[in-house]
């Protein structure tokens, strides 16, 4: 049965989740015997309770908690430059990544469209494509930032880079496979061109083109925070390095926590958007 | 039938590149005109060119050489006077039954409001009986519906001419009868010039006026139905013409048509006038060849 499979389900993922945090727990013990194998220069970085060895420098499960629920209870504070709440970095990082997807879908679902109608086309700017998707979108960096200097554009630019490919080539994939009697009803019915493109073509490539979509966002919201260490500044991967200067696990771990949920929100959100143009043949 | 005929088809011809060089050659010489009104059947075993024929009628295919005339022009691509109902029902999956045929009816008339267009398809929803059905998509259809629907979008934009590549064929018996019936009903009333494709030779006899034969040669027969217009599938075989018919198509499609070219070799054979048949049951049932058409 169908509900006592969820219900399952939900039960095993509960026991998986207390034998990680018991696991976690335990590694994270204070550990009192073995004070003096602590290397006294990484005792001189971390805490002093760590170094005596009172506590493990891995914070636990309830510093976590802790960590979490003090930055869930103020999320969009500001003191200064450097320190600003998650809520306000994760903003940063977000309007980055929806700044630069759009302007690349803006860019890749139009011309995939061109690309998938024309075999031509298709066939001359596939070695482009070839070329250009499997570079690392960091590697643009560098380039971006010379040529735009500003980083927050550049971090921008990277994420239009990384988002253009997987919508540019299901687009023309999708447009260049639609069924051919669907293309002889538009021919007989002599429809004309935009008609064929807007009615016949991209509901029918739609499932193709979403799929991209999904794709894409899920890739920027990996890229953004690398591009955000690199640049500095703001954003969610900024707080995470700057936190790991800070050595400040806790706080780390909750923004990995909060980066998790934020992606798996974006990718939910695209996937309820690729139902409505879903159909059945 | 001296009257100008509605579709001219005049010395058509199809040849794909073979690989490896050459030419094959999937029908030449080709001659067929189609009376307004009429509807004509054509029968022969799979891949003698059936559906390639219809598609340079649809227009979607272009002739090697020869020529299609419709009402007195050469056509030069699809066109919304030829209405087609394709081997697979193609509907678009996306849009629901009124959808379908609403994206038809606009096609062809651009200038009616939507409203003028939705009363327009729940006639011919209503013609082929979909009453009830027309928001479903195509997917929440049985296989005979969905071919309704392809018949009703057809009918929808009002044709010149329908062109149907075995619309039945997908379809088990008892849908594939009743919808025969519906088709036979619609055209009659309509006065729809019908271009209809099949393998079945009961189909082809209840709703054809005419039977072209086609072999895998270039030659084929032309057989004018005997029945009286007013058949029935349940009632039609008791009809003296009935046997006399069906055993000559049969004939035709089982041996005739490996040995056509030899047996009407020597004799003068014009393509432009293929052999008129009228299969019945008094003795003297064969028109003598080429006199009419
Ligand atoms: N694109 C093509 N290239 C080469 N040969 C083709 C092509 N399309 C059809 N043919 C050949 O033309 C012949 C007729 O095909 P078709 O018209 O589909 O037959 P059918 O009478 O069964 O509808 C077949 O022998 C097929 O192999
Ligand atoms: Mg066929």
């Amino acid at each position: 049965m169908a509900s006592s499979l969820t219900l399952r389900a939900g039960l095993l993922s509960l026991l998986i989740f207390a034998a990680f945090i018991g696991a976690w727990q335990w590694a994270t013990l204070p550990t009192a015997g073995v004070a003096g194998n602590v290397d006294p220069e990484y005792a001189a970085l971390v805490s002093g309770a760590a170094a005596q060895g009172a506590k493990s420098a891995f914070p636990t499960p309830a510093d976590v908690a802790a960590t979490l629920w003090g930055h869930l209870k103020d999320p969009f504070y500001v003191r200064g430059a450097n320190d600003q709440g998650v809520g306000i970095q994760l903003a940063y990082s977000l309007g980055r990544v929806i700044v630069g997807y759009l302007l690349a879908a803006a860019v890749a679902i139009p011309l995939g469209f061109l690309i998938g109608m024309s075999p031509l086309t298709y066939r001359a700017l596939d070695p482009f494509i070839q070329i250009l998707k499997p570079i690392s979108p960091l590697a643009w960096m560098p380039l971006a930032l010379y040529t735009i200097k500003d980083s927050g554009i550049s971090a921008i630019f990277v994420i239009f880079i990384c988002s253009l490919w997987p919508m540019l080539i299901n687009t023309a994939f999708g447009v260049a496979s639609v069924r051919k009697e669907w293309l002889n009803v538009a021919a007989t019915l002599e429809v004309g061109a935009f008609r064929k493109a807007f009615l016949v073509i991209l509901p029918a490539a739609a499932p193709t083109i979403m799929t991209g979509m999904r794709i894409s966002i899920g890739i920027a919201w990996l890229v953004i925070v690398a591009a955000e260490m690199l640049v500095g500044g703001t954003g969610i991967g900024y707080f995470v390095w700057n936190e790991w200067n800070n050595l400040s696990i806790g706080n780390i771990i909750t923004a990995i926590l909060l980066i998790g949920l934020v992606g798996m929100a974006l990718d939910l959100a695209l996937a309820r958007a690729a139902r409505l143009v879903a159909y059945r043949e | 039938m001296t009257e100008k005929p509605l579709i001219s088809i005049e010395a058509l011809a199809r040849r794909y590149p073979k690989r490896g060089g050459g030419e094959t050659t999937v029908f030449e010489d080709l001659w067929l005109p189609i009376q307004k009104g009429e509807f004509v059947c054509l029968i022969g075993h799979s891949g003698c060119g059936k559906t390639t024929i219809l598609n340079v009628l649809a227009g979607l295919d272009q002739p090697s050489s020869g020529s299609v005339i419709v009402d007195g022009r050469e056509i030069s691509g699809p066109s919304l006077d030829r209405a087609v109902i394709f081997q697979g029902h193609s509907l678009l999956p996306w849009m629901t039954v009124l959808g379908n045929i609403a994206f038809a009816v606009s096609s062809r008339r651009p200038e009616w409001s939507r409203e003028t267009v939705r009363a327009h398809c729940q006639r011919y929803v209503d013609l082929v009986h979909l009453s009830g059905s027309e928001h479903k998509k195509p997917s929440e259809l049985s296989g005979g519906m969905k071919q309704r629907v392809g018949i009703a979008r057809a009918l929808a934009i009002e044709p010149k001419m329908l062109l149907m590549d075995e619309p039945f064929s997908a379809l088990d018996a008892l849908t594939r009868g009743s919808l025969q019936e519906e088709a036979r009903r619609i055209c009659r009333e309509t006065g729809q010039t019908v271009f209809m494709i099949t393998h079945d030779i009961d189909e082809a006899m209840l709703l054809a006026d005419r039977i072209v034969l086609m072999t895998n040669g270039p030659q084929a027969e032309i057989v004018e139905n005997p029945l009286p217009r007013d058949r029935l599938a349940a009632s039609m075989h008791r009809h003296a013409d009935y046997y006399p018919l069906r055993n000559h198509l049969l004939e035709f499609l089982v041996t005739r048509s490996k040995s056509f070219a030899s047996e009407i070799e020597g004799r003068p054979y014009d393509p432009r006038k293929p052999a008129v048949v009228r299969p019945c049951a008094v003795a003297e049932d064969k028109v003598p060849a080429a006199a009419s058409v």
